[in-house]
């Protein structure tokens, strides 16, 4: 730690309750000048809470922040901005119907109080500070149109007009690729030497690992410790995050256990304009084969084309040999197909409801009794089954789902999709945004799955989940295929490369 | 957990309401409210008000709403008129009476189906904005009333046919008896069937009822003609009660109606309200409006007044909805 540099920020001890739970506990940390540092944890910790007393945003019930040496009892939004903390949270906050150029240099025109919009002054702010992350953008494009990394390129500039010296960012390279990580986080090596501070939030951590010099971890709202990144690994890390120790094993394909003779599900000639093109390939029993490309690739086109919710122009589907005609999601789950979508909050989940009723929601016509009527202990049964099979942690089958943790209710997606006895179970970004443990624990569920027969596609942009779950992956770009090979013919450099090779 | 308590607590409080309703003007017009013809007048009313009620829960369930649902009761009451006054039919009585009843009857509820039909199909095959599509139809709807009957009212129907709006066994009015029949035929319609469970699902979220297999078109033109065919039972009850019909018959039970679900705890924005709610909303709307007709209050001032409380129930659940402890999940 350069201690010899000043802090820039600390706070410390800081406690704060929600309705009778403890989301911070005592909880410190500090930031020098100049720093990169991260704050980790899993999803419930206490990320956030902390991220938005640091903002002004909530006040903390006790604890005191003291930013370049000035101490605040009650840290107002405005104070934390007026020192120059700056936060960009996942939704980034930008305007998507203004251009770039607005969006930079609205809060200045604010702060400078004018009443008239001088263009031109609008446009020397962004040209300036684009110009200083050495980014080349059209300031004349309307936000909603360029791509997520470059948002968030804006909101960063739009920090730096207002002076910041400590840029706070939430989970910024989770809607990103690879490349655009690289230049995210040669902007804030930029930054550091401009004498700029970045706590980078996050639970990615060859991320964290890589760009950090200084990690916080933080676990249950308690301060597990500080540590020198220099002094950590992969597993140390997951180990403080998690408080458990987890192993990666590599899947174990039991082709010879199962013996499978033909394919559950064979794609043949696969194509829908502007989606994907030609794509086949074949799942065998108690296989799990990963689909890896990048966001917007076609990978979820892909499987959307596969549950009847993307008409492909061309090419056939067979299931367990037999030509499969899928016009509705309810014709694929007939033939024993399921699909557990990318975003699980708004596809997968019906956030609103009960546990039960979500799980349930695939299956209705077999909680039918007597008239054709739903019998309530069939449906308790059945939601009881799958939870308890899944090991759910939630207070009842009542409880709404948008009440549970992220690894929690993505268990509860995968228990609506194993309540129809599925033999092809298709699992879009299974574990984007859970934390470590539920993770593991998720990835261990799918195996068993695969070693029960099932056949099982993973489709992940994470390397390290497709490589150490799958024994099969088709990599895909632009729509084609580009690579199809087993899992323990490659390494994770190698599919790397792969993954950023352009095509010719 | 939370969720189920809330639940409770507002069907506790509407509860409440309802009573104060009730007492305050129980003490404040003792003499007129208070009275068996008064109640009769009252109970003579929910049935065809609360059908409707019901039809406009249907479509908000799903995330939409039916601002057809009076329009659609006057054409299947204009033409089960039609066909009541169509035959000569007072001389003949007996079998051909019946007959005919039979046949106008089943004229409006089939009515009532097709204008939900359309209704369904504009939300879920055109995808029109439910608010939008009804708003149409409803215009739609009461323009061929109009021009079906010109704009002059029908008047005059068999002596048989009235005795459904009119007529009590055990000293219960039919109305009655009819409503509370629908009441449970549509608590296990949307609690027990799969077609139900699918309504408040979709409502809730269509895209993840679409990803777990269920045919959201199916369901929302189902929904819809359920909806219609209430609002044509209401119909019937109707015509048969006043003895008539003209078109634009019962406007104000449109927004009335919206009102009830609004403060009966029906989201508007879909999955969310059950019939406990709906019926105490039912029941607090009516001993008001008859408060407001012993104080002769003009039906413009009435209509004031139902604007008024439309709003504030909403202002009330916004602020509810804020300071429930939704902070547990973000904590």
């Amino acid at each position: 730690m350069p201690e010899n540099s000043e802090k820039f920020l600390e706070v410390k001890n800081v406690s704060k309750s929600y309705v009778g739970v403890q989301a911070l506990d005592k909880v410190s940390l500090s930031i020098h000048k100049g720093e990169i540092d991260c704050l980790v944890g899993e999803n419930g910790s206490g990320k956030s809470t902390l991220i938005k007393i640091i903002a002004g945003v909530v006040q903390p019930d006790e604890g005191e922040i003291i930013i370049n040496g000035k101490s605040f009892k009650k840290l107002h939004a405005i104070d934390s901005i007026r020192e120059g903390i700056q936060v960009i949270y996942q939704d980034l906050s930008l305007f998507p119907n203004m251009t770039i150029a607005e969006n930079i240099s609205l809060n200045q025109m604010v702060e400078r109080k004018r009443k008239i919009i001088s263009w031109h002054e609008i446009n020397d702010i962004a040209e300036k500070e684009i110009s200083r992350i050495n980014k080349e953008l059209n300031l004349e494009e309307k936000v909603e149109n360029i791509s997520i990394a470059n948002k968030q390129l804006v909101a960063i500039c739009r920090a730096l007009t207002q002076d910041a010296k400590l840029i706070i960012m939430d989970e910024p390279t989770t809607a990103i690729a690879k490349k655009e990580i690289d230049f995210l986080f040669s902007v804030i090596t930029d930054l550091k030497k401009r004498g700029i501070s970045t706590l980078f939030v996050s639970h990615k951590l060859s991320e964290v690992l890589k760009i950090s010099e200084k990690v916080t971890v933080i676990r249950d709202g308690k301060l597990v410790g500080v540590y020198n990144t220099k002094d950590l690994n992969h597993d140390k890390l997951s180990f403080y995050m998690s408080g458990r120790k987890i192993t990666n094993s590599a899947f174990n394909y039991q082709k010879e256990k199962l013996e499978p003779k033909k394919p559950l599900l064979e794609v043949k000639d696969l194509s829908k304009k502007g989606n994907f093109q030609d794509i086949s390939f074949k799942v065998y029993s108690g296989e799990i084969i990963g689909i890896t490309g990048i966001l917007g690739s076609g990978r979820t086109e892909l499987a959307l084309a596969l549950f009847g919710l993307n008409k492909p122009d061309s090419g056939n589907i067979y299931i367990d040999g037999k030509l499969a005609n899928i016009k509705y999601p309810k014709d694929a789950i007939d033939l024993g197909l399921s699909y557990l979508p990318e975003d699980r909050l708004n596809q997968g989940l019906f956030i609103k409801k009960s546990i039960g009723n979500n799980i349930v929601v695939t299956v209705l016509k077999s909680l039918l009794s007597r008239f054709n009527l739903i019998n309530n202990n069939n449906k308790y049964k059945s939601a009881k089954e799958w939870t308890e099979e899944l090991n759910v942690l939630a207070p009842s089958l009542d409880t709404s789902a948008q009440s549970l943790s992220g690894g929690n209710q993505q268990r509860i997606v995968i228990a609506k999709w194993l309540a129809t006895n599925p033999k092809i179970f298709i699992l879009d970004g299974p574990t984007v945004g859970i934390d470590v443990a539920s993770k593991s624990n998720i990835h261990h569920i799918i195996r068993n799955l695969a070693n029960r027969g099932m056949g099982v596609i993973i489709i992940s942009d994470e390397i390290q989940e497709i490589l150490n779950n799958c024994n099969r992956l088709i990599v895909i770009k632009e729509g084609r295929m580009v690579k199809e090979m087993d899992t323990n013919e490659v390494s994770e450099d190698k599919l790397l490369e792969i993954l950023s090779r352009k095509i010719v | 957990m939370l969720g189920k308590y809330s639940k409770h607590s507002n069907i506790f409080t509407l509860f409440i309401i309802m009573i104060s309703v009730f007492v305050i003007i129980s003490i404040f017009l003792p003499n007129k409210f208070l009275t068996v013809r008064n109640f009769q007048s009252m109970f003579s009313q929910i049935p065809e008000f609360g059908l409707l009620a019901i039809a406009m829960m249907l479509a908000m369930l799903t995330g939409g709403i039916d601002l057809s649902v009076v329009a659609t009761a006057n054409l299947s009451g204009i033409v089960a008129a039609l066909v009541l006054t169509k035959y000569n039919i007072f001389q003949t009585g007996g079998y051909e009476e019946i007959y005919t009843i039979l046949l106008a009857i089943t004229a409006a509820l089939i009515v009532s189906l097709i204008c939900g039909f359309l209704n369904g199909v504009l939300v879920a095959y055109v995808g029109v904005p439910a608010i939008l599509a009804t708003l149409g139809t409803m215009g739609l709807f009461t323009g061929i009333s109009i021009i079906v009957t010109k704009g002059y009212g029908i008047v005059g129907f068999p002596g048989k046919f009235l005795y459904i709006g009119s007529g009590t066994v055990f000293l219960i009015p039919i109305p009655m008896i009819i409503f509370i029949i629908c009441v449970l035929a549509i608590v296990i319609i949307i609690n027990r069937t799969t077609f139900g469970f699918s309504v408040f699902m979709l409502g809730s979220n269509p895209i993840a009822a679409r990803f777990s297999g269920i045919r959201n078109e199916n369901i929302l033109i189902k929904a819809y003609m359920v909806s219609g065919l209430f609002a044509g039972i209401a119909s019937i009850i109707m015509i048969s009660r006043v003895n008539s019909i003209r078109p634009g018959y019962g406007e104000v039970y449109l927004l009335q109606a919206i009102l009830v679900c609004v403060l009966g705890g029906v989201d508007p924005s879909g999955g969310e309200g059950n019939l406990y709610g709906l019926i105490m909303g039912i029941f607090t709307l009516q001993i008001l409006q008859s408060g407001f007709n012993i104080l002769s209050f003009s039906p413009f001032f009435k209509k004031v007044i139902w604007g008024l409380i439309l709003i504030l129930v909403m202002v009330i659940n916004f602020y509810r909805e804020k300071e429930s402890p939704k902070l547990l999940k973000k904590v």
